[in-house]
């Protein structure tokens, strides 16, 4: 379980990261509009953040390196 | 400027690798010490020929999802005090945006040469004072051999914890402690003012949360993460109305920096605290030597000292982040030496259990 929790965390961190250079053109374009467009980055950053940094705890946790305990 | 004037430069493949590493290795040292893992990637994002200000609003844009992870996994190990964070977030904010001005004032007036002065002086002061500070505090709990008990309030945290005539106060579970609300001000303040100077508010924030508020090193070190979230949307948005953030480069920074946070992070549960101190201690006196050492150059270029031959600066420029990288390798060789020692002793713990 999970192993396929950490396959589709990854998969979905892949196409965000697959889209954001793929649509590097409107990317860009979108980040240099400036006023309300800061949302675009703004967002592009949370969700990101969202799964990576959930996949890179599973990743860790799966080779093993856990924290001791809470203190 | 005109952000659209700008150039976002092409990314290629080692550009990218490069990235990834900077920002892993800096990513650890944040998630251990609370900050000081980015104060090399807009250096480094210049040196690929990105433009100083879309990396300062880059570097920027990584840094609050960044924090806003760290700050979650540091919390489920009950470090930080997400009140306390919020609050100082909040004065940080007005920090930086004051930080920013003076910033802007001193390039009109003088130039890079003139900013890139006044941020290495500001590193070169402040680290020069702090880093003494927690230095001589982390080698006192080495030699007292009291370095893995439980911290002592600083008697000056008492006081703050004690005083009545600040006007109205709040609970900070991290120092367990009644807290001024007005004390709070010129920390936050000073983290951003620092933190839109050079980029690591944590220099000033973290020593502030731990020896004049009294929260212990391993929570005013995550605590400050909650605050580099605040001032990392905030600076995020005032940059980012400009156009000045190009989100490929602060993702991809971000994809190696949250490798390398959640391993900063579970290090601070395998160590004793005072290693916070150490490793904060190390890196802000190697800062101290590489910022010293370009100080020359600009006032050179300034005029306010002979002329300098080109190959002399270029070489003090190398020198100079030679050190800077040195610094953060350096704390990321400490934390990870320190988070495998730590596993294997538990894990004989474990085994003799």
């Amino acid at each position: 379980m999970k192993w396929i929790k950490f396959l589709a965390f990854g998969a979905v961190v892949a196409l965000l990261y697959g889209l954001l250079f793929a649509y590097e053109v409107d990317v860009i374009r979108l980040c240099k509009q400036g006023g309300w467009y800061v949302l675009f980055p703004i967002s592009v950053a949370f969700v990101i953040s969202y799964f990576h940094g959930a996949f890179t705890g599973m990743f860790w946790d799966l080779l093993g390196v856990k924290a001791k305990q809470s203190k | 400027m005109d952000a659209s004037s700008l150039n976002f430069i092409d990314l290629s493949a080692a550009n990218i690798a490069f990235l990834l590493f900077v920002g892993f290795v800096g990513g650890m040292v944040s998630g251990f010490i609370g900050s000081g893992g980015a104060f090399v990637l807009t250096p480094a994002m210049m040196s690929m020929g990105v433009p100083g200000i879309v990396a300062v609003a880059s570097n920027i844009c990584h840094k609050f999802p960044k924090a806003l992870v760290g700050a979650i996994k540091r919390n489920k190990y009950g470090h930080v005090d997400v009140k306390l964070g919020l609050i100082l977030g909040l004065s940080a904010e007005g920090g930086m945006l004051y930080g920013a001005g003076v910033q802007q004032g001193i390039k009109e007036r003088l130039g890079d040469a003139g900013s890139n002065l006044y941020v290495s002086a500001a590193f070169v002061v402040v680290l020069a004072i702090v880093g003494t500070w927690v230095m001589v505090d982390a080698w006192n709990l080495h030699r007292r051999g009291t370095s893995g008990q439980e911290e002592q309030t600083t008697r000056l945290a008492r006081w703050v914890h004690k005083v009545r005539w600040m006007g109205p106060r709040f609970y900070s579970h991290g120092a367990k402690a009644h807290i001024p609300w007005l004390i709070t001000l010129p920390i936050g303040f000073a983290t951003g003012m620092l933190a839109a100077t050079i980029a690591v508010g944590g220099f000033v924030g973290v020593p502030a949360m731990h020896y004049v508020l009294g929260l212990p090193s391993m929570m005013a070190s995550a605590t400050e993460l909650v605050i580099a979230f605040c001032m990392g949307l905030g600076g995020t948005i005032k940059f980012g109305w400009s156009g000045y953030v190009d989100v490929r480069l602060a993702m991809v920074i971000l994809a190696g920096s949250l490798f390398g946070i959640q391993l900063g992070a579970i290090g601070t549960t395998y160590v004793k605290p005072f290693m916070v101190k150490v490793v904060m201690a190390a890196i802000m006196i190697l800062v101290l030597f590489s910022r010293a050492f370009i100080i020359p150059v600009y006032l050179s270029e300034l005029g306010w000292i002979a002329p300098m031959a080109r190959d002399t600066s270029a070489l003090l420029k190398q020198v100079s982040f030679a050190i800077m990288v040195a610094a953060l390798v350096t704390g990321a060789v400490i934390v990870l030496g320190a988070l495998i020692k730590g596993m294997r002793e538990h894990a004989r713990e474990q085994a003799v259990a």
